[in-house]
């Protein structure tokens, strides 16, 4: 992150208490955010994970920051930042571990996954540990309920966990070796990652497969068996698929009518 | 049986790559398109019987139509790809594989709704889906599909791909809305609808991540090939996911109205020496069913007839060692955590069905705790601000309905009957804990 080399010491920071890493850059990379929006404030949410990104957490001089650049009060910024989950008053390891304990992870053994790392790190939930490295937290389900039992990585998929592999992984973190996301990238620190999600891109999305097993499950199963969808009659442009024989309307499981069920108590619009 | 359409280049060398989706037919929708007048598209996708894939099931092309094209105001796209519906997950490895099928629907979608700025707003939490959305929609500027005068019509548009900061509400697209305008995620009091006062005020189309990807195919193959899928009022192919006790969990794209046993069947069926005890149609917010629904059609129909929904076609599989009060204990934390706070019946009720569900699950509960129970679900559904607080008595009130001995068995034993080891996936492989 060659643009952090500036200190809080050489270049004068506005709301700076001393140990604040914002810089000039850091500034002009908040105005750049805002910049891209039709109105300024919608980028409050990235530039906070700027701020991770420089700080470690969210600071109180990142927060007079935001307020700054926003022409917000730093109470408004505030109060946004305390309602996301993603957003730490405390300072993060290296590392975030993240265990998903909602209900389906948790009973295929998520519960079981948090409980010994809680052991294994001597740390509880949402802690560090004594070298820094790692915080531990567990999460609520990540939509990658068919990898269960699921671990994050600095918000990158460890699919099909178990006990010994999660000790393995965060062992390994610690241990400085290099760690591989099953579907992602190699893993950079948490602070790479926030500066990721701020909205400036790391080069790394080449990284890793298209999927994993789960996810082509039913293209496996319908290539094995020369299962596709019906070819688009008629002219036009060729079908994006070979035309194998489809499924027909009629051949389609309740295709008979149905009991009608408009009421539909969730309409959006 | 399946029908791959949105999964078909899954397996396609660096499928997420503009060059990989193009040799795969990627983009010749949008050429298509853009021939069309604006309201020619919005026309197909009414035709074509898309509905909502984000889990109410509502009708893509009239939610289109519903913009107020006189409005002078500019009219904006919004892509819920919040993804947080616990047992929910399509749209990740949707936008993981093929992060252009979704680009194509929303450049698609923004002509036909006349936006010039669309917005991808991703949960924050899936930093490797975030590195290839920003990646495809640069890529696509670069080729032209995106940014002024495009592909040389005089139509100009900017995709903006927004990671968000954990909260589930934001799911929900009023809340949705005020979180992109950088303010806590909390729903809006509707009307006025998005469609009419939206993103800054403005006309604003929210779909979701499957409903916008579904569009190019759409319009590449026509509405009467995507009609010709499905059933009579739920049209079309769809991701299922797939999840727990079953052998081959994943994503298994079927034309609407597919069985659960059929599914399960194509996944190699329930854990080996196990069977079915419990599941979710689309996610913990839609009432569980059991082995006695496996034979309806899971359309947005079916599903209602049985008194669940169909929501995001989730299919959360748990067998006969799981207990239902402690998975149903967890969805009720999870709901209390992410409560906005905005209203006092979710605030508040979520908080006592904890408390309530807590005591049952170790044992030191009574009768009366499930009248009162039931009694708060009543109290809450319905009279919240909006839907999560509904989601969140849904599981509680089916279990009820389907497993009542299971929650008495909890006080007459004192405590949980189950092992909690018996469910995990390393409990057959033979790992300890
Ligand atoms: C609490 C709550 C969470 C929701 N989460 C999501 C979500 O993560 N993704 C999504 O697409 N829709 C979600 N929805 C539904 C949206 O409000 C909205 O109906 C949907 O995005 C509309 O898109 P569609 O018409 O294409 O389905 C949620 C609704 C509620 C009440
Ligand atoms: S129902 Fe719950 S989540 Fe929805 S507005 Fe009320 S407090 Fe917020
Ligand atoms: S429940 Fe863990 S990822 Fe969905």
């Amino acid at each position: 992150m060659a643009e952090n080399h500036a200190t809080a010491t050489d270049v004068p920071v506005p709301y700076s208490t001393g140990d604040s890493k914002i810089t000039d850059t850091t500034i002009a990379e908040m105005r750049e955010l805002a910049a891209r929006y039709p109105v300024g404030r919608s980028a409050l949410l990235p530039m906070l994970h700027l701020v991770q990104s420089v700080e470690g957490r969210v600071t109180p001089e990142g927060i007079e920051t935001c307020a700054e650049i926003l022409g917000l009060t730093g109470a408004e910024v505030s109060a946004v930042a305390t309602f996301y989950t993603m957003y730490k008053r405390r300072p993060v390891g290296d590392y975030h571990v993240g265990v998903c304990t909602n209900t389906l992870c948790a009973v295929m053994g998520g519960d079981v996954i948090f409980d010994r790392l809680k052991q294994h790190l001597d740390v509880g939930n949402d802690e560090t540990t004594e070298d820094g490295k790692i915080t531990l937290e567990h999460l609520e389900c990540n939509a990658a309920c068919d990898y269960a039992p699921v671990m994050m990585v600095n918000w990158e998929f460890f699919d099909d966990m178990t006990p010994e592999s999660a000790t393995q992984l965060v062992d390994d973190l610690r241990d400085g070796n290099e760690v591989k996301s099953p579907r992602g990238a190699t893993i950079c620190t948490w602070k790479e990652a926030e500066r990721v999600l701020a909205g400036f891109p790391d080069g790394r999305a080449d990284e890793g497969p298209t999927g994993g097993k789960a996810t082509l499950a039913g293209l496996r199963l319908a290539r094995e068996r020369n299962w596709t969808a019906p070819s688009p009659n008629g002219g036009g442009s060729p079908a994006p698929l070979d035309g194998g024989p489809g499924p027909r309307p009629e051949d389609q499981p309740g295709r008979e009518s149905q009991a009608v069920h408009t009421d539909d108590s969730r309409k959006e619009d | 049986m399946l029908t791959p359409v949105l999964s078909d280049n899954w397996d396609q060398i660096r499928s997420w790559q503009l060059a990989s989706y193009q040799r795969s037919g990627g983009y010749d929708a949008l050429r298509t398109a853009l021939r069309m007048q604006p309201a020619d598209v919005v026309s197909a996708v009414k035709d074509s019987g898309l509905r909502g894939r984000g889990g109410a099931g509502f009708p893509t092309g009239m939610k289109w139509s519903f913009i107020p094209q006189d409005n002078p105001k500019p009219k904006y796209l919004v892509v819920n790809a919040d993804e947080s519906e616990p047992g929910t997950c399509k749209d990740i490895p949707l936008m993981l594989a093929s992060p252009h099928t979704l680009v194509e629907g929303v450049i698609i979608a923004s002509y036909a709704i006349r936006a010039s700025v669309a917005f991808i707003y991703v949960r924050g939490e899936v930093l490797h889906v975030v590195r290839r959305l920003q990646q495809a929609v640069a890529e696509a500027k670069e080729a032209g599909f995106i940014g002024t005068d495009i592909l040389g019509t005089g139509y100009d548009l900017d995709v903006i791909v927004h990671a968000g900061a954990g909260a589930y509400i934001c799911g929900e697209e009023t809340a949705l809305l005020d979180s992109l305008e950088g303010r806590r995620g909390q729903p809006r009091l509707r009307p006025p609808f998005p469609a009419v006062a939206g993103l800054y005020g403005s006309p604003t189309v929210i779909n979701n991540v499957e409903s916008i990807a579904s569009v190019p195919a759409i319009i590449k193959n026509g509405a009467d090939w995507f009609s010709s899928m499905g059933t009579e009022k739920s049209k079309g192919m769809t991701l299922y996911s797939l999840s727990g006790h079953v052998t081959r969990p994943g994503q298994y794209e079927a034309p609407m109205g597919i069985t659960l046993r059929q599914l399960i069947d194509l996944a190699g069926g329930v854990r080996e020496g196990h069977e079915l005890k419990f599941w979710t149609p689309g996610g913990s917010s839609t009432p569980l069913l059991t082995a006695e629904h496996l034979d309806i059609p899971l359309d947005y129909e079916g599903v209602g007839a049985a008194g669940s929904m169909l929501g995001t076609k989730a299919l959360q599989i748990f067998d006969e060692t799981t207990c239902v009060v402690r998975s149903v204990l967890r969805w009720t934390e999870f709901y209390k955590h992410e409560s906005c706070g905005k209203c006092t019946p979710c605030r508040e009720g979520t908080w006592w069905l904890v408390q309530i569900l807590e005591r049952l699950e170790h044992g030191k509960g009574s009768k009366d705790d499930l009248e009162t129970l039931l009694d708060l679900c009543e109290n809450i559904t319905g009279r919240a601000f909006c839907a999560l607080a509904d989601g969140a008595t849904a599981p509680i009130t089916s279990s009820i309905q389907h497993f009542k001995d299971e929650y008495l068995a909890h006080f007459e034993n004192g405590g949980c009957p189950f092992d909690p080891m018996a469910s995990t996936v390393f409990a057959t492989a033979g790992a300890s804990a």
